[in-house]
């Protein structure tokens, strides 16, 4: 049985890869999520300028997922590259992504021409996160003339593969997707946390994040991130990271089934911890000998086709 | 999700260091920490310094500006947010007959939890208790209270260090069957390595910036394995300790940058 993906010119051992966000912030960490049977990694999302990020609470779980305002923070792109040398001595053959965002267009560009000079393998561009909007206060991604701009931007200064990372909150997300794919993108990663979300403590009386609003991932997000996968899936010929809401084995064959070729996997450590990879998948295994699969890229985009 | 729960009663121990104290059972064991919440402030870890069927204590120190918020505003009455117990516990095994704790300035907390414990079962308990000045020793009657041998290095005239010279003496005595820690880095690294040179096993608590206290953000991560402070520790054995390349130099801000442990 075939259980190895090959996307964007790298070798992944498995379809697993830890989702932006989550166990990224230092080089160290995401080698341990390596270790521990991850078959990629992604940083978290960096920006030009160091970043403390909200006050606590930052991240909490709910019945049916996780809401999480951590509000960017991280060291800045250029005293992070420390880590990703560390990460690269202690994880030589698991596959980075590196995330960045900006909150214009220019300073996204810059930092995808560091992130360029970094030993990552692939990098993402944060179009989604709502911290890095637009005067409407919409993601990048949610603009599909915008999206395209920047891919094109990006792509004049790297030759390393991009993902193009989307919101779910883009109407006609499939277009959206063909118009990266038409700038040279080299993978859709779909998709974001969806918000704004709110939590509220009736006994303290007070929204319960420190931002007050934050995105929704989880559980409650994963028929929407099925839903985006697969209409990107009828639009573009670029391999989707699909992301979102994959907690179990059957929510990742799920995101395989509807298009995705690599899954991000993040909300799934909250209830499983570091064991969540190796469960989901043995969990995709035992599907796959049960029906007959013999290699993990015939199960993707396989419910286009009823 | 957070408990809300009313603080029953206030200790000031002394002018930047009070204990709160919850009529609830968080089941939290020895070492284990909560998340404490003042809503629009902030919400930090803090460990679990007493916690029977009837009272949960948790000691804070007015040093930022979440715990300065709470000192201004938490009165008797009043609710915090409280998540938790997380983390992993201190290992307190099973035929141990003496146990010494090391105990720096406000790091002592879950050492008063922990010495509670020991003594349910029967063990030897010496406590050394440093801080930088008498009036900031916390616990000293309370650890008494339960039967502990209590030396507290503050009264030795309080030298810098002190507390360290009388545990590697209390070390040469022999017999102890494990060395438990909480406090200042660098004091905890000395701990450590004069433990592991007197062939004793010792167990660490430490402290880096937290956020989601329960192991998915990635913030209070140490270098070289990567383990999380939250979820992997905030006990680590000594060995493992001195093993990490971070621990004793470095720790992180709130952004993820390193900065030099003080």
């Amino acid at each position: 049985m075939n259980f190895r993906v090959k996307c964007c010119g790298l070798q992944f051992e498995n379809p697993l890869v830890l989702a932006s966000g989550y166990l990224g912030v230092t080089g160290a960490s995401l080698a341990n999520v390596a270790k521990n049977g991850a078959g990629g990694v992604t940083s978290k999302t960096l920006f030009m300028e160091e970043r403390a990020g909200y006050p606590n609470p930052t991240s909490l779980t709910f019945p049916g997922g996780l809401i999480n305002a951590m509000g960017l923070s991280g060291e800045g792109i250029r005293n992070a590259k420390a880590e990703f040398e560390t990460y690269r001595n202690l994880a030589p053959d698991c596959p980075i992504l590196g995330s960045v965002g900006g909150k214009t267009l220019k300073e996204l560009v810059e930092c995808a021409e560091i992130m360029d000079t970094y030993p990552v393998d692939l990098i993402e561009l944060n179009l989604s996160c709502p911290s890095g909007a637009d005067e409407k206060e919409l993601p990048f991604s949610c603009d599909p003339d915008i999206t395209a701009k920047i891919t094109r931007a990006v792509r004049k200064v790297t030759r390393k593969p991009i993902s193009v990372k989307l919101s779910p909150k883009a109407y006609r997300i499939g277009e959206i997707a063909q118009r990266a794919e038409a700038e040279g993108a080299d993978a859709i990663t779909a998709v974001n946390g969806m918000g704004p979300g709110m939590l509220i403590d009736i006994r303290m009386r007070a929204p319960s994040l420190g931002n007050k609003v934050g995105d929704v991932s989880g559980q409650a997000l994963k028929p929407i991130a099925l839903g985006c996968v697969y209409e990107i899936y009828e639009h573009v010929k670029i391999p989707i990271i699909g992301t979102g809401g994959i907690v179990n084995g059957n929510d990742a064959i799920e995101m395989l089934m509807a298009g995705a070729t690599l899954l991000g996997i993040g909300s799934a450590i909250a209830y499983y911890d570091l064991k969540a990879f190796a469960m989901i998948q043995e969990k995709i295994k035992r599907f796959m000998e049960e029906e007959g699969f013999k290699d993990i890229s015939d199960l993707v985009g396989i419910a286009h086709k009823r | 999700m957070h408990l809300p729960l009313k603080v029953h009663r206030i200790r000031e121990e002394n002018s930047t260091f009070r204990t709160y104290i919850f009529k609830h059972d968080l089941r939290a064991k020895p070492g284990q920490f909560a998340m404490v919440w003042l809503p629009g402030v902030d919400e930090v870890p803090m460990s679990v310094g007493w916690q029977d069927k009837d009272e949960m204590w948790i000691g804070i120190s007015k040093r930022g500006d979440c715990t300065t918020a709470i000192f201004d505003q938490i009165k008797i009455g009043d609710r915090l947010g409280v998540r938790g117990p997380f983390g992993k516990p201190f290992e307190l095994k099973e035929g141990y007959k003496k146990i010494i704790l090391v105990g720096g300035g406000y790091g002592t907390p879950p050492l008063l939890f922990l010495a509670k414990e020991a003594r349910e079962k029967g063990m030897e308990v010496v406590v050394i208790l440093g801080a930088r000045s008498p009036e900031h020793v916390l616990y000293e009657k309370e650890f008494a209270g339960l039967g502990c041998e209590v030396v507290n290095s503050a009264n030795h005239n309080g030298k810098k260090g002190h507390a360290i010279e009388i545990f590697a003496e209390r070390m040469e005595d022999g017999k102890v069957d494990c060395v438990y820690t909480c406090g200042p880095e660098k004091m905890m690294v000395k701990v450590a390595e004069i433990a592991q040179k007197n062939g004793v096993d010792s167990q660490l608590s430490l402290e880096r910036h937290m956020k989601c206290g329960f192991g998915i953000c990635g913030q209070c991560c140490i270098d070289g394995t990567g383990a999380r402070v939250c979820k992997d520790g905030p006990v680590f054995s000594g060995k493992q300790a001195l093993s990490l390349e971070e621990f004793g130099h470095y720790t992180r801000t709130g952004s993820g940058k390193r900065i030099a442990l003080e």
